[in-house]
């Protein structure tokens, strides 16, 4: 997730490029074709699908705001975290800028025993997980490398290797089906697992040997794919030469692509997913269509690599208007309820903030804590010798 | 009591703890019916079945990547990598991923898991079959990494690997499979990370493990013929190295010739012997000496005779010490 680029570098020399960008035709922007499953439109109309339907029908106007809250809450968590990497509390941010339905509609369709193996970007899906925010933030603030608990929510440490996570998870789905815990028929036991990656992952070997591994063993996981259309700097072109939710039939199992804008289509699809998962049908491929609006980190510099004529196509698309264009016009929702979800958001930004900065920084010997479950004679000698080096300035002030 | 190779007692070690805990599960390329190329796990898929001894698709990373998910789980995976040549493309996951996970949760999970390698060469095999990589996973913190010689260690270590709570990499060393042993299952167990005196001698320490233990004893008997009483030293454990008993020995010897296959430069004998210039520095009587494989990528098998440390180039290092 590093980068070198320095951000917000538009200076005169770059005149001409910024002329020419505001006078160029807008670029081709893909809009996920027909195959793309679709339940709400941008505009927020409901689209029937014989297919998927029934998993939303059962969906009460509660739930539905609920998404809608979540939506709100996360982005709002996404923007402060943002504005404390400005404000220099965070060293680096990766924002989910755009990419909160496919978050929270998969989030949401997972049962307490499913298992989520994120990459580094999925905000939304520990918010639906119940992970504290404040957690998310320690490891882009240094303080930790995540440090939470990933069996408390059955959320795993974020993985910043890009698609190492996709074998782990197929790992744990083997596990799950070693437990017995698939095909019971029991709704509270039954499990499955999401392994979270993006397009750029795609091309990794381990996502593709992940496939291999879950194929062969018919492992109850669900490979969940937001393809935001950027892996950094590069476009999807120069990712796969097909629609990447059609390599899954080459693995043998099914590929589907969803509007990863639109949080009722993401929610049926994965629902289907996760229950042909938990059943013993094995895995499926989830491809999200969906986009990163925002940098890929606070160290990118998306200016230097895409117009912003293409951004604005997919504002057109944003997953928050649609579903309240939704909620308004069916009457599921009124003024209040929007207003009162602003407050709430402004109230947690507040709490994510002071958590942040009154984040304790970790003591420094504590780098050498759970390095081994057992002593470890090297750690612990370097573990003295730190100390006793520092205790050697005693009396002399800080250093 | 009984005798066997080494390539059994790991056998029976795996079974011993596949017996003992149920969470144990193989898991490599074939490992199953056919028992693994070298047979180490024969038998094990017929009493265990398929769930607990799993033939995996042909893929390093896959291997160890799941396995990593299983351990997340509540499982002790137990995987085989076949050769030591074919470790890397799972590199990423051993170094990034095995050796990181617990410190990056705080604490707050473990991954026990043992990666088997078969290592070394002297088999007369063709590239990639005949390497020594050892040093790579004991430069990582966070794992642990030991290496047998002999039948008795064989069963008994790679039960304590399976039952530490850390990932441990557990080198064999191929070459000696077919070595037999003593095997007292009865017997208490030495500890895992404590290195072995496996012969006494006064004139200078040699430091070895893995396959190079057969050759240092060989050389030492050699020595005795002509009057020198060789201290032979089994390390065991490479990560974290019980150093203790070497600069024991070696402050009783002062002279020290560390033993290998793998290339010196910046290999396991450059970091012992550091370690005793630092804890050994006034009984040292001459600089420590390494044997080791030379610099070089392995060698075509025609010429890993040449190569290969032997009897005649540990003795001419012990010569060399015994001179200065």
């Amino acid at each position: 997730m590093s980068d070198n680029a320095v951000a917000g570098a538009t200076s005169v020399e770059h005149e001409d490029e910024v002329l020419a960008e505001l006078t160029a035709p807008v670029p081709e922007v893909g809009d996920g074709g027909p195959e793309m499953v679709q339940l709400l439109t941008p505009e927020g109309q409901r689209v029937e699908n014989t297919e998927y339907d029934e998993y939303v029908k059962d969906l009460t106007d509660e739930d539905l705001r609920g998404f809608y809250r979540d939506l709100v809450l996360i982005r709002r968590v996404d923007a402060e975290a943002t504005a404390l990497q400005r404000q220099g509390e965070l060293g680096i941010w990766a924002s989910l800028l755009g990419q909160e339905a496919a978050q929270v509609g998969s989030g949401r369709a997972m049962r307490p025993q499913d298992y989520a193996f994120p990459t580094y970007r999925e905000h939304g899906v520990a918010w639906c997980r119940g992970v504290n925010p404040l957690n998310l933030l320690g490891l882009f603030r240094g303080v930790n490398h995540g440090g939470w608990d990933p069996n408390e929510k059955n959320f795993h440490l974020y993985t910043i290797v890009i698609g190492a996570q996709t074998l782990h998870a197929t790992g744990y789905a083997m596990g799950i089906q070693r437990d017995g815990d698939v095909g019971t028929g029991d709704d509270e036991r039954d499990a499955a697992v999401i392994a979270y990656f993006g397009d750029g992952a795609t091309a990794q070997g381990d996502v593709n040997e992940s496939f291999v591994y879950a194929a062969v063993n018919n492992a109850p996981v669900v490979f969940f794919c937001q393809n935001n259309q950027w892996a950094i700097s590069e476009p999807n072109e120069r990712q796969t030469r097909i629609p990447l939710y059609q390599r899954a039939r080459g693995f043998g199992f099914p590929g589907v692509r969803v509007d990863g804008n639109d949080v009722l289509a993401v929610y049926a699809v994965t629902q289907q997913a996760l229950n042909a998962a938990r059943s013993g049908n094995g895995p499926t491929f989830i491809e999200a269509y969906t986009y990163r609006m925002g940098a890929h980190t606070t160290s990118d510099d998306p200016t230097k690599y895409r117009v912003s004529a293409e951004v604005e196509v997919w504002k057109h698309r944003d997953p928050i208007e649609r579903l309240k264009s939704y909620l308004v016009h069916t009457q599921k929702a009124d003024q209040e309820f929007f207003d009162a979800i602003e407050v709430e958001a402004d109230a947690l930004a507040v709490t994510v903030r002071e958590g942040c900065l009154s984040m304790p920084d970790p003591t420094p010997d504590s780098m050498f804590d759970h390095i081994y479950v057992e002593e470890h004679p090297v750690v612990e000698a370097e573990r003295r010798e730190f100390a006793a080096y520092h205790a050697g300035f005693e009396g002399e002030g800080s250093h | 009591m009984g005798t066997m190779t080494i390539a059994k007692g790991i056998n029976n070690g795996l079974r011993a703890a596949m017996e003992r805990d149920p969470k144990v599960v193989l898991m490599g390329e074939d490992i199953g019916k056919l028992g693994g190329v070298f047979r180490v796990t024969d038998g094990l898929q017929k009493d265990f079945g398929e769930d607990r001894v799993i033939d995996t698709p042909l893929a390093e990373a896959g291997i160890v990547g799941t396995a990593i998910g299983m351990a997340l789980r509540g499982y002790r995976p137990v995987v085989e990598i076949q050769f030591d040549g074919f470790i890397y493309p799972a590199f990423d996951h051993i170094v990034s991923q095995v050796a990181k996970m617990r410190a990056r949760s705080l604490g707050k999970i473990k991954l026990p898991m043992v990666i088997r390698i078969p290592v070394g060469g002297g088999i007369g095999a063709v590239e990639h079959h005949s390497e020594s990589n050892e040093a790579y996973f004991a430069h990582t913190a966070g794992l642990k990494v030991v290496c047998c010689s002999n039948a008795e260690d064989a069963y008994w270590m790679i039960q304590q690997a399976i039952e530490s709570d850390d990932p441990v990499l557990f080198y064999e060393p191929k070459r000696r499979y077919w070595d037999k042993g003593e095997v007292d299952e009865s017997a208490a167990p030495r500890e895992l990370l404590k290195a072995q005196v496996c012969r006494e001698g006064t004139a200078a320490t040699l430091v070895a493990y893995g396959p190079m233990v057969k050759t240092c004893l060989q050389a030492a008997e050699a020595a005795a013929a002509e009057g020198k009483d060789l201290e032979v030293i089994d390390l065991r454990s490479l990560s974290p190295l019980d150093l203790d008993t070497v600069a024991a020995s070696v402050e009783k010897t002062g002279r020290a010739v560390i033993v290998h296959e793998a290339s010196t430069f910046l290999g396991m004998g450059a970091e012992i012997a550091a370690a005793l210039q630092q804890r050994c520095f006034y009984h040292l009587e001459a600089p420590v000496l390494r044997v080791g494989g030379y610099n070089l990528p392995y060698p075509p098998s025609k010429l890993e005779e040449e190569f290969l440390p032997d009897l005649d180039r540990v003795l001419d290092a012990v010569d060399r010490s015994l001179a200065f």
